[in-house]
């Protein structure tokens, strides 16, 4: 069993919850070759999507997870749910606590809102995202990814590139990576560094060129262009030409190197087609590993609930 | 909760000569191996449906595929607990029109059966399914029976059953476990 009720920060779990969460996935990852695609393992159980900041992949990648888990899946959005019409979070909780759900996957565009959500109701909350906070099943399908691709995590080395300071993937992935032993190095711009990088653990450098020789990983943020009007550096083609992941800089990674982005990727921008498209992009490989990885945190948070009744 | 050996019901060659007695019996009732194939239930039935596939291979001189099962996602007890640890479930044939074997080491309530059924037939839809334990120790608690059993074993519920294999045990052996007195509940 995990050593906690919710996933809600990395930091909520140990280093043995984390593999015990990889090895699980393992096996449902093999679930998902299968012709019928569909345990009964979480039949009866409720599960909500409270979506409250648009999302495609991963909203979709839990309602799969669900779905093959046969547990009955319910999917709040912004536009439809009631706090368009001002109802606060903390009643929204106690709603849907209400209604007698067993797990929660929220996503906010406020950093803290799972764990308010989680101080109001009884259900089990995963952190699906919030604000620019942490996004802890991005880190643990990240990890499983590596440690598919690299047979191991203890000992690598992690280049993360890009806007470090406002990313919720990276908030997870660097305490998730110094959880298992492994380096994280931060990479982008000055202005989109956090102010103390040093307070997250992790070294940081200037320039992809620096480090490029040392990666066993290169993970690529995604540039959000939707805010591309503020963006703190002179051009596109600048940022391009001195962070993004290009074929010269793929040739002079490890021979065993692999480069990763969360999705969805920037083509041209932070990673070039060729890359994106090479055999050494494992960003589809993700896409796959995401929807086991968080079969088995449902799995993992769900069974055992009621320890202690009987045995 | 301690347990102490109440009484060995199998013993090296006993096991030998059940096992290699079932495999008679399957390839009897099956009329050759053409058409089989086992599917252990981890841990102990994964490594008996080896043993068993050997002993065919050397009677009949034919390669049973040998599948493991972790029946961990389809148990009906996951509110009360949870498998400390699953295990991959490995299944490399299609099982679609075959006679599938399930192998376990030993036959309790039924219900870890009633799981490994459902399972299969997610992979497909075999001919027949048809059940092999090491001991049948009663105590059911749905409909089901075995179709080739080493030993019936009557036991009390209070007592467990447990068999060793020498493969992960290091020693073959079937035992009668009883709680020790005093010992926590």
């Amino acid at each position: 069993m995990l050593s906690s009720r919710h996933i809600i920060d990395m930091q909520d779990l140990t280093p043995d919850d984390i593999t015990l969460i990889l090895d699980t996935a393992d096996s449902f990852k093999e679930v998902n070759q299968r012709r019928i695609k569909k345990l009964p393992t979480l039949r009866g159980r409720t599960i909500v999507n409270l979506f409250l900041e648009p999302s495609t992949r991963t909203r979709t990648s839990f309602e799969i997870a669900a779905k093959r888990l046969s547990a009955d899946g319910i999917n709040f959005s912004a536009s439809t749910s009631a706090t368009v019409k001002g109802e606060s979070l903390a009643d929204t909780a106690e709603t849907l606590s209400a209604m007698a759900c067993d797990l929660v996957i929220v996503r906010h565009k406020y950093a803290g809102s799972p764990r308010l959500l989680a101080r109001h109701m009884d259900a089990h909350i995963i952190n699906g995202g919030d604000g620019m906070h942490q996004h802890p099943t991005q880190a643990l399908l990240d990890l499983y990814t590596m440690r598919e691709r690299l047979g191991h995590l203890e000992g690598l080395t992690v280049g993360i590139v890009g806007d470090i300071a406002h990313s919720r993937v990276a908030g997870s992935l660097v305490p998730a990576l110094r959880m298992v032993g492994a380096t994280p190095v931060l990479v982008g711009p000055p202005t989109l560094m956090p102010a103390r990088c040093d307070v997250l653990g992790a070294e940081s450098v200037g320039t992809l060129d620096e480090v490029i020789g040392d990666l066993d990983v290169a993970y690529m943020l995604r540039i959000q262009m939707e805010r591309a009007e503020g963006m703190p550096f002179p051009s596109l083609r600048e940022y391009s030409r001195i962070w993004g992941m290009n074929e010269a800089r793929l040739a002079a990674m490890k021979p065993s190197g692999i480069v990763m982005h969360p999705g969805p990727m920037n083509r041209g921008v932070e990673i070039s087609s060729a890359v994106a498209d090479s055999d050494r992009a494992v960003v589809l490989d993700q896409v796959n590993a995401g929807v086991a990885v968080r079969m088995a945190a449902m799995y993992l948070l769900l069974g055992g609930d009621e320890s202690g009744v009987a045995a | 909760m301690e347990y102490r050996t109440k009484a060995t019901v199998m013993d090296s060659e006993a096991i030998s000569r059940a096992v290699t007695r079932i495999a008679h019996e399957i390839l009897e009732a099956n009329k050759g191996a053409s058409n089989l194939a086992f599917v252990g239930i981890v841990t102990r039935g994964a490594a008996l449906a080896e043993i068993l596939a050997a002993k065919v291979l050397a009677i009949e001189g034919a390669e049973v595929p040998v599948g493991t099962l972790d029946i961990s996602f389809y148990r009906d007890d996951l509110a009360i607990r949870l498998s400390p640890e699953v295990h991959r479930t490995d299944i490399p044939f299609d099982v679609e029109g075959r006679d599938v074997i399930l192998v376990d080491d030993v036959l309790f309530t039924g219900r870890t059966i009633r799981s490994a059924m459902d399972a299969i037939m997610d992979y497909g839809r075999p001919c027949s399914i048809q059940l092999a334990v090491l001991v049948d120790r009663g105590h059911r608690e749905l409909p089901i029976r075995a179709d080739f059993v080493g030993k019936n074993v009557p036991s009390s519920r209070r007592e467990r059953v447990k068999v060793y294999l020498d493969d992960l045990d290091g020693r073959d052996a079937a035992e009668i476990l009883e709680r020790v007195e005093g010992g926590e509940a």
